[in-house]
């Protein structure tokens, strides 16, 4: 074991694991924006809603994170070419950079997985509770936000703490399209170094910190939420 | 594979005796494998490439006749300290690691680093031209370090590998390419590679090493000769003429 490069690299590997954390957290964000509505079209939305919505699931579900990566940033890449005056918008500066894409890629992905788990949830949630909800005179909007929607999330907590772990771990895909995110820095190190263990070692140990961190986090929130009723 | 060796063996062993007689030849040592455009052998076992094609004009500038020896790759080197052979002629990059065991003449090609861009950027080779620009390199390779070192005003951007960032530059997404002209040249002769061309050559010995030189055995008196050769085609316009039809770039490298 020799670590005679860590001093050099670190400033490299404190930037790659800051934008792990921020990939990470983005795309859970935006992706459980997301998977609200779409888990709840599938369960109560008319045809015209729902029937999109399954199929955005079963299309990101269905097709490796990788292709979605590549398609969305080699694929339209190559497109550009073609589209007069698109390098001097002013949206160029954000096409260029990988980091929108990786962002993109992920939240629908983060989406489409959370968009399934919400349409059990939102299915799960005893049918009596909403009904004693509307006799009580909520609106709908008043029945999602007291009801349903915090009634779903309770169920669903421990599923949503395994699925942001898991997206951590999907995170180094971002490295194949020039994000050099914890990964990608130590892909660098090892190339340069040729030292195989250590970065490895090192990177599997900031993984590991991180999936602490989410586990303590969830924990924490799931004993925010209320306790179910009765 | 063993036929092949023990004829190989056995013309090398002819050679030698007939070299013991005369002394009068050059016996130069190439390994047969295709190393395009530099070397292969043909159908007919005759060896053809550019490489060839220098060392008989280096021959010929020295007035001396050569003969090849056809020698595995890493036989090469045990082959020259051994006397079985006098020179190599194999692009053989000159080294530090090498350089204990043999001798090299100067350089005769080094494949200049090169940068790359669209043919209506203002880009070359001068580093302010690249100030606030992106660039794309391979990761963890000389031309990495030759951005980092001279370019430090542009953005780097590091690709795993090679037809990515091209693809990348043909988007339009990064500013410039920096990598080896040998390498560049196939997307340049592309339909993608339309949209770009060579806007310089990029020079650090110290980054990208000195080239390719004539392997020699320490001391060996051809040294002299071979530099004065190398020096002649040079001058004369031999090498240019050989060079035109394979490179669309100086293989001499500067």
């Amino acid at each position: 074991m020799e670590w005679y490069w860590l001093g050099e690299y670190a400033p490299k590997l404190l930037s790659g694991t800051w934008l792990t954390i921020q990939l990470l957290v983005m795309a859970v964000f935006f992706g459980m924006l997301l998977a609200i509505p779409i888990g709840l079209a599938q369960v109560t939305g008319p045809k015209i809603f729902s029937l999109p919505a399954r199929a955005f699931c079963t299309t990101f579900r269905g097709t490796p994170l990788l292709i979605q990566l590549w398609l969305l940033y080699y694929g339209l890449g190559s497109l550009f070419p073609y589209m007069d005056g698109i390098r001097s918008s002013f949206i160029w500066p954000y096409l260029r950079d990988a980091f929108p894409y990786a962002i993109v890629a992920f939240t629908l992905s983060v989406a489409a997985y959370e968009g399934e788990i919400m349409r059990g949830a939102f299915k799960n949630v005893p049918k009596g509770e909403l009904e004693a909800g509307i006799a009580s005179g909520m609106s709908r909007f008043q029945l999602l936000r007291r009801i349903w929607l915090p009634r779903a999330l309770q169920n669903v907590m421990p599923t949503l703490a395994g699925e942001m772990v898991l997206t951590l771990k999907a995170t180094p895909l971002a490295a194949t399209i020039t994000v050099y995110e914890i990964f990608g820095v130590g892909t660098i190190i090892r190339q340069e170094t040729y030292r195989i263990y250590e970065p490895l070692l090192l990177i599997a140990g900031v993984y590991i910190c991180l999936t602490g961190v989410i586990v303590v986090l969830f924990h924490w929130l799931e004993n925010r939420v209320p306790k179910a009723s009765g | 594979m063993k036929k092949l060796k023990s004829v190989l063996l056995g013309s090398a062993a002819s050679l030698v005796l007939v070299a013991g007689v005369s002394q009068a030849e050059i016996r130069i040592g190439i390994d047969p494998a295709p190393y395009l455009p530099f070397s292969a052998e043909s159908a007919s076992g005759q060896l053809e490439g550019w490489e060839i094609q220098i060392a008989d004009a280096i021959c010929a500038a020295m007035n001396e006749d050569c003969v090849w020896v056809k020698t595995a790759w890493d036989g090469l080197i045990p082959a020259l300290t051994s006397n079985k052979i006098d020179a190599i002629i194999n692009s053989m990059s000159i080294t530090e690691e090498r350089m204990k065991t043999i001798d090299f003449s100067n350089k005769y090609y080094n494949t200049p680093a090169v940068i790359v861009a669209p043919k209506d950027s203002n880009i070359s080779a001068d580093a302010a031209s690249t100030d606030g620009m992106y660039i794309g390199v391979q990761v963890a390779t000389t031309h990495a370090n030759y951005v980092e070192a001279h370019m430090g005003s542009a953005t780097i951007k590091s690709y795993q590998n090679f037809d990515e960032h091209n693809q990348d530059l043909f988007s339009g997404r990064i500013d410039a390419v920096v990598g080896d002209s040998m390498a560049m040249q196939p997307f340049l002769e592309s339909t993608e590679g339309q949209c770009c061309e060579i806007k310089g050559d990029l020079h650090d010995v110290a980054i990208f090493g000195p080239g390719v030189g004539v392997g020699l055995r320490k001391g060996s008196d051809l040294k002299a000769k071979i530099n004065a050769a190398i020096d002649q085609i040079r001058a004369d316009g031999t090498f240019d003429r050989i060079s035109k039809p394979f490179f669309n770039f100086d293989i001499y490298g500067g």
